[in-house]
């Protein structure tokens, strides 16, 4: 019998039957959902004859807007289940007065760490990251990413660390620590299931997808921009993308090797975190958070950038004081380096030491109010177009002013002391969370939808969306505000105050508010796609825009411009526009030339698959698994290396039979405009 | 043609005073590459300085077990410096062996460059398993446990950097100097010395600070 228990242990780790939740109903139902989901999907694709258009065109696509479209969908299929987790916390502190509500406390715990987690890392990274895939390459007026197999590599990592997290639902369990497992809780001693082993290795493999995104965006703005690109010629979004890249580039590896500490604790019997040995637990909110911070502003900054697009062109003006933006831009990112202690104010590291982390905290408020002050600016004397990108905009400019108040409010050590990891805590990084970076991100989306898939959203239904959710955003967290004063602190399975209870259930109300805005959201999808023909864009450029992506078809050929645009100023379509207004018709029959573009590869799946095993089995340490899968990742980079065509060419005849259609709908745009 | 069209275009532009220069566009494949491989390096000396920290936080954390200065073998961790600064040269040789195609150099300087990485190898992992024989392992103190994390992670790069090594000569050897594998030669060559720029912080750091008695 002993032996057999070895075989086994051998064969499968720790992992039992004991690991599916049988006993609990939410996550089998949530999960069942989930597969029955997933499989009808699959069954439609194969049924429908789609699977290899699905395997040629997205799966094993290198074009870095197609990667864009999918790290969109991902962020946007992780906020529905990042969401649900927020509807069940809202429902039990509602009902939980003095009883212990609908969900065990071992199962509320994991909510709220699968929460955070999801949304931060599954959500607002895939979003932004999606979004600057998208668009930069477009803007800087380039053909592809700097590393397009690569770009597929990080994005498939990236899926691969969602799934785990997904998995965990209903094998084994998530960790119970919150969304950043400090320790000693998340010590072996402390959290001895597989959640925090989930959590720790989704991250890993989603966060080196994260540092491949990170670099490769960085070098694609450094080194591939088009002729006459000067760095203060590019538009506003490359730039923040510039700073936020470099920030995923320089912080990332601290999550990287703090995660690896924990883990060798956990593994090994290491001391990096523990309470015995000399082990300390201080270091780790000090590494946690030297991350922690620039991931806000890794998040923020290409919400900046959005709005900066938005902003001007629904202003049809030049952006207001661009170089002080630039400045901004680029102070935020060292400062946002210098900052961290302010998440533990607590910790006790002495007045002196407070008060250095709370002025420079407080510092960073300046270039973002100089930020807000640009945008105003640029509204000021512009002919406005409330669209919805705007009206996300505008709404971001409200609610952010609010959350950054607040913000400089807990930059003060005094005022921290009382109310660290109060509600009121939870209430301001939401404020901002949502107000900054999931407006920004929705306000991308709306802009640059029609640019990627070639038709308009419904406006009707986008601005119902946009209300709802502006609405639903302060019914649920303004009453946060309040019991955070009233001292209510933050991650509550219950409690007994009834001063509380009226403000929870005013909360639970707004997140019904809220869900009504997502909903819109989708029926806006769905209505958009129904009508496509009557919201199609020809033109290429349906708000009037100012950047190059604007200069090329939607969606943009797969080589996005037949020609490398030559850019002589800022706003470089804008001038392009006005200059083609000026002269007689272009000249015509320009010469095509050949393309090269980067082939197709599977590497990224395959990897990603290989690299899903492996966490899988490092979470339940079914050792032969973890090599079986290390050496499947690397094979899969040596045949990548060993391929002889890594590029195809298109012919000359083929771009020019696509880029004359383009011309032609182009003329017609302009000349309408004369007419006009 | 160009210049007056710059010179002209500086009027225009109100931002640009004195000299323009224009972007002349996107960088070569081989330049784009390169640059990309070096920011992927500073953010691998970023993982290394986390390890530093820790190491500097946890080093005096002994928890009555050894220190630093009863466990290090000079002699041993001189042999494994000797070898990795000698990879480091002939990882040089092999490429401009690369540089100017010669098979023939390429194949021996790399040999010997995976041979000198190999007794560096052995050297370390004979230290660690007499630490370990002797009871001083990584579970003893959380000194023990930054320094076997922060020389067995530079030991991690290495061996990752052995199987890179490998790699590259077979690709050599059957598909000969193409430019893809040039370029992926360069980004070796510039990990092997970053290697050894990290192993020289370990040394200094870890060695002969933690030496003193």
């Amino acid at each position: 019998m002993p032996a057999v228990r070895t075989v086994e242990a051998t064969m499968l780790g720790k992992l039992d039957w004991s690991a599916i939740p049988l006993d609990q109903p939410i996550p089998l139902i949530a999960g069942a959902v989930v597969l029955v989901a997933i499989l009808g999907v699959l069954t439609w694709v194969v049924v429908k004859g789609h699977l290899s258009y699905l395997w040629n065109e997205w799966i094993t696509s290198v074009d870095h807007k197609r990667i864009g479209v999918m790290y969109v969908l991902l962020a946007s299929v992780m906020l529905l289940r990042g969401g649900s987790d927020a509807i069940m916390m809202r429902i039990q502190q509602a009902v939980a007065y003095q009883s212990q509500g609908y969900l065990p406390p071992e199962h509320y715990n994991q909510i709220f760490s699968a929460h955070g987690t999801i949304m931060i890392f599954f959500v607002a990274m895939p979003f932004v990251i999606g979004l600057m895939n998208l668009i930069v390459p477009l803007q800087l007026g380039v053909r592809d990413v700097a590393f397009p197999t690569l770009n597929s590599v990080g994005f498939w990592l990236t899926a691969s660390g969602a799934l785990l997290v997904n998995i965990s639902l209903v094998v084994g369990e998530f960790a119970r620590t919150g969304w950043l497992a400090f320790p000693p809780l998340s010590e072996l001693s402390y959290s001895p299931g597989v959640g925090v082993d989930y959590y720790a290795w989704s991250l890993q493999i989603s966060g080196i997808g994260t540092l491949v995104a990170g670099i490769n965006l960085v070098t694609t703005v450094l080194k591939l921009r088009t002729k006459g690109m000067n760095y203060l010629r590019m538009p506003m979004f490359c730039w923040t993308t510039l700073a936020s890249n470099l920030l995923i580039v320089a912080a990332f590896p601290i999550l990287t090797a703090t995660l690896a500490m924990l883990l060798l604790d956990r593994y090994l019997g290491f001391h990096f975190f523990t309470n015995e040995a000399g082990g300390n637990v201080m270091m780790f909110m000090n590494l946690i958070w030297a991350w922690g911070h620039p991931e806000v502003y890794i998040l923020v900054l290409p919400a900046f950038g959005i709005f900066s697009e938005v902003v001007s062109t629904f202003s049809g003006k030049a952006l207001f004081g661009y170089r002080s933006m630039v400045l901004a831009t680029m102070a935020i990112c060292v400062i946002s380096f210098m900052v961290w202690l302010h998440h533990f104010f607590t910790m006790g590291a002495g007045p002196n030491v407070n008060a250095i982390f709370g002025i420079a905290s407080m510092i960073i408020a300046v270039p973002t109010g100089v930020k807000i002050y640009n945008w105003l600016f640029t509204m000021y004397g512009g002919r406005i177009r409330f669209a919805t990108p705007m009206l996300w905009a505008v709404g971001f400019m409200v609610t952010f002013i609010i959350g950054g108040l607040t913000g400089v409010l807990l930059a003060v050590p005094p005022a921290d002391f009382i109310l660290h990891n109060s509600m009121f805590l939870v209430a301001h990084f939401h404020n901002v969370i949502i107000g900054g970076v999931l407006f920004g991100a929705f306000a991308g989306f709306e802009y640059w939808f029609p640019k990627a898939f070639g038709f308009r959203l419904n406006e009707r239904w986008g601005r119902a969306a946009f209300w709802f959710t502006f609405l639903g955003f302060f019914i649920t967290f303004m009453p946060l505000y309040i019991v955070g004063m009233l001292g209510m602190t933050r991650r509550m399975q219950h409690y007994d105050v009834a001063a509380w209870r009226p403000w929870m259930i005013v909360a639970a109300v707004g997140v019904a508010v809220l869900t009504i805005g997502v909903i819109c959201q989708i029926v806006q999808l769905v209505v958009s796609i129904r009508n496509r023909e009557a919201l199609r864009d020809r033109t290429g450029d349906p708000w009037d825009g100012r950047s190059l992506e604007w200069a090329t078809s939607s969606p943009p050929p797969v080589f996005n411009f037949a020609f490398n645009p030559d850019v002589r100023g800022e706003d470089a379509y804008w001038h392009m526009k006005a200059r083609a207004k000026q002269q007689s018709p272009e000249r015509d029959g320009p010469e095509y030339q050949d393309i090269e573009m980067p082939r197709n590869s599977p590497t990224g799946f395959v990897c990603a698959f290989f690299a899903t095993i492996m966490g899988f089995a490092l979470i339940w340490h079914i050792w032969w698994m973890v090599i079986v899968g290390g050496l499947g990742a690397w094979a899969t980079f040596v045949v990548f290396a060993w391929r002889d065509h890594d590029e195809y060419v298109i012919p000359a005849e083929e771009v020019a039979v696509i880029d004359r259609v383009n011309l032609e709908q182009r003329r017609g745009l302009i000349s309408m405009a004369e007419v006009g | 043609m160009s210049i007056t069209a710059t010179a002209g275009h500086a009027h225009t532009d109100p931002h640009q005073i004195g000299v323009l220069i224009e972007h002349p566009g996107p960088a070569p494949k081989r330049i784009v590459t390169a640059y990309g491989f070096w920011i992927f390096l500073l953010s691998d000396i970023v993982m290394f300085s986390c390890f530093f920290a820790a190491h500097a936080v946890l080093a005096g954390q002994t928890a009555g077990g050894p220190r630093g200065s009863e466990i290090f073998e000079p002699s041993y961790v001189a042999i494994e410096t000797v070898c990795l600064l000698l990879s480091s040269f002939t990882c040089g040789m092999a490429s401009i062996a690369a540089d100017v195609r010669n098979r023939l150099w390429f194949h021996v300087s790399m040999a010997i460059t995976c041979a000198l990485g190999l007794v560096f190898l052995v050297l370390e992992f004979r230290e660690f398993a007499d630490l370990i024989a002797r009871g001083y392992g990584p579970s003893r103190s959380a000194f023990l446990t930054s320094f076997f994390s922060l020389v067995g992670c530079h030991g991690l790069h290495v061996s990752a950097g052995l199987l890179w090594l490998l790699t590259m000569m077979a690709q050599v050897f059957a598909k000969g100097f193409r430019a893809d594998i040039l370029r992926r030669m360069t980004c070796f060559a510039l990990f092997w010395h970053a290697l050894d720029i990290v192993w020289v912080a370990v040394f200094s750091v870890v060695y002969l600070l933690g030496s003193a008695p």
